[in-house]
């Protein structure tokens, strides 16, 4: 078995290219949106707005800016499915199209989805949306037949200035916690990993460097799985049903003890 | 700000509430037949019949829309069967997965069931097919083991939003338990309305209207429960939604039938009856288009 793969993005070094975006578009051969009709939303430079079925990779631009832009900063980040440890959409999935590979990493097999979309609202980050074209629930794949053919992603392959590494996670985490403490002793003391460890849905196999709160960045600040309902949920029917059942047999069985006493009559 | 709102609604619209109330109202009514089946006078039967006839279609109709609702509804039977094996399609902790199996081997027991009471009153020609109705022993135990499916699929769509990250949805347990109890309402409400006019008087329908204030009482704690039980998130209820809650659910679905029910008339002239289940009906529609719409526009 090969390593558990991944990525780790780090923002303080993404300059919002885009190259990720195009070469993720490229290589899956994911359509344009709106028939390829330029469409700008007004919101920075980002005109992909969110990750979604045809768009696996989006650059996010933050602007922190003072009112009179005399200070501030861009945050930018790279962002794609985390190919979670604990993967909710992996759980819910009830065709089993969703599977988790060789490689570690979580792909859905877009010739066995029917498209339900329970994936879509079982992600914690909001990252599988329907492809229009298939039909089918698609998100990032970490370029599965790439990495079966020994060759690493296309989006971190096209990262000109290394802000998305792809490798084994084990190395990966390596690599980024010296980075952490690179900035640290460099004079930025915000910089943090987030998914790194395992507090985070069991660890995230695309995990990321940031350098502000999480939901700064569009991230859940304490994403969860969804199956933590599971039990209680149930427990509150099971015990909805035994009451209403209960009112139901004593209801009824009033009804007989007095019905017995007459003959039988069908109304019908 | 809640981890809930940085997730993607599943666009989930007309197809799927309308689901959410048949399949309540096809669990339900199978449910209730039961009750009276099991534990009714023998006058009674007339209206277990009804309900297993309501049952049936309703099972049939669920799974239309279901299938409808698909983005590629050719592959419907991926939920069962695993399209690359070909083995049982099966997912313990997958309420969807569970909810689809228990809606086949459901719609199996209605089916029975519907064809058992057909025979029971001498509308098709197979009499030997009223056997499988309770009292008898092969009947009790369908109608037991298919109540239990009922109940299933009546509730297990409020998990089913429970297991997600979406707003609303996933900030309470308590889904699974509403939807049970008004699809048990919105079902008694639909088998007091179908009745002919001439059962009216029957005690069974009594004893039904009897239930259905009961459980009205129990669905009205269970909301102000569920409310209690967002916290913070129940803010995302302080718009149009949480106006449709309180007057068309609460008010008129729950509260005004609760009012004409305790109204006490002489039944030739009884029309808060009926106009109280119509209410009731809206109410659980109702119900379902506030939680399954309005979790779906709050982003992040």
């Amino acid at each position: 078995m090969p390593p558990a793969m991944g990525f780790f993005t780090d923002t303080t070094v993404c300059i919002g290219c885009k190259a990720c975006e195009v070469a993720c578009k490229e290589w899956n051969q994911l359509p344009a949106a709106h028939g390829g009709a330029g469409t700008l939303s007004g919101d920075s430079y980002d005109n992909t707005r969110r990750l979604d079925g045809i768009h696996w990779r989006h650059v996010k631009f933050v602007e922190q800016f003072t009112p009179d832009r005399g200070e501030g900063r861009w945050l930018l980040m790279s962002d794609v499915c985390k190919h979670c440890v604990r993967a909710g959409c992996l759980e819910v999935c009830p065709t089993g199209a969703i599977i988790r590979t060789e490689f570690d990493t979580v792909v859905i097999q877009s010739d066995v989805c029917n498209g339900c979309r329970d994936c879509i609202a079982a992600c914690p980050f909001g990252v599988i949306e329907i492809n229009p074209v298939s039909g089918t629930a698609q998100k990032c794949t970490l370029c599965y037949d790439r990495l079966q053919a020994g060759l690493e992603p296309a989006c971190s392959k096209a990262c000109p200035t290394a802000s998305i590494r792809f490798g084994p996670i084990a190395d990966l985490k390596t690599l980024a916690a010296a980075r952490v403490e690179q900035l640290h002793g460099r004079g930025e003391p915000r910089a943090y990993l987030y998914g790194a460890d395992e507090k985070v849905l069991g660890g995230l196999n695309a995990f990321f460097l940031l350098v502000d709160k999480p939901e700064v960045y569009g991230l859940p600040p304490d994403p969860k799985i969804p199956s933590r309902n599971l039990g209680p949920g149930s427990l509150w029917s099971v015990l909805g049903a035994v009451v209403i059942g209960l009112v139901g047999v004593f209801n009824f069985r009033s009804r007989r003890v007095r019905s017995d006493a007459r003959p039988e009559r069908e109304a019908a | 700000m809640s981890s809930t709102v940085f997730t993607a609604p599943p666009e989930w619209h007309w197809l799927v509430i309308l689901y959410f109330f048949v399949g309540g109202l096809a669990g339900g009514c199978f449910f209730l037949a039961v009750l009276i089946d099991l534990f009714g006078g023998v006058d009674d039967r007339p209206l277990a019949r009804l309900g297993y006839y309501v049952a049936f279609p309703a099972v049939v109709l669920s799974g239309l829309l279901l299938i409808a609702d698909l983005r590629v509804p050719t592959r419907f039977w991926h939920m069962l069967i695993a399209s690359n094996t070909l083995r049982p399609m099966f997912k313990t902790y997958s309420p969807m997965s569970l909810g689809s199996w228990a809606l086949f081997v459901f719609g199996a027991f209605t089916l029975v069931a519907f064809l058992a009471a057909l025979a029971d009153a001498g509308r098709v020609p197979w009499r030997g097919l009223a056997r499988l109705r309770p009292p008898g022993v092969v009947g009790v135990i369908i109608a037991s083991v298919g109540g239990g499916f009922a109940f299933f699929v009546a509730g297990y769509t409020g998990v089913l939003l429970a297991v997600t990250n979406r707003p609303i949805w996933s900030d309470t347990p308590l889904l699974g338990l509403n939807f049970l109890a008004s699809a048990t309402s919105t079902s008694a409400a639909l088998l007091i309305l179908l009745a002919p006019r001439r059962w009216w008087t029957l005690p069974g329908l009594h004893a039904l209207k009897r239930f259905d204030s009961i459980v009205l009482a129990l669905e009205l704690l269970a909301i102000v429960a569920l409310v209690l039980s967002l916290g913070s998130m129940a803010r995302a209820w302080l718009n149009v939604w949480g106006a449709l809650l309180a007057v068309g659910v609460v008010g008129l679905g729950i509260v005004v039938p609760l009012v004409l029910h305790a109204r006490a008339r002489p039944v030739e002239r009884d029309l808060t009856t009926p106009v109280a289940a119509v209410l009731v009906l809206l109410g659980g529609f109702l119900f379902r288009v506030v939680i399954v719409l309005s979790a779906q526009g709050i982003r992040a």
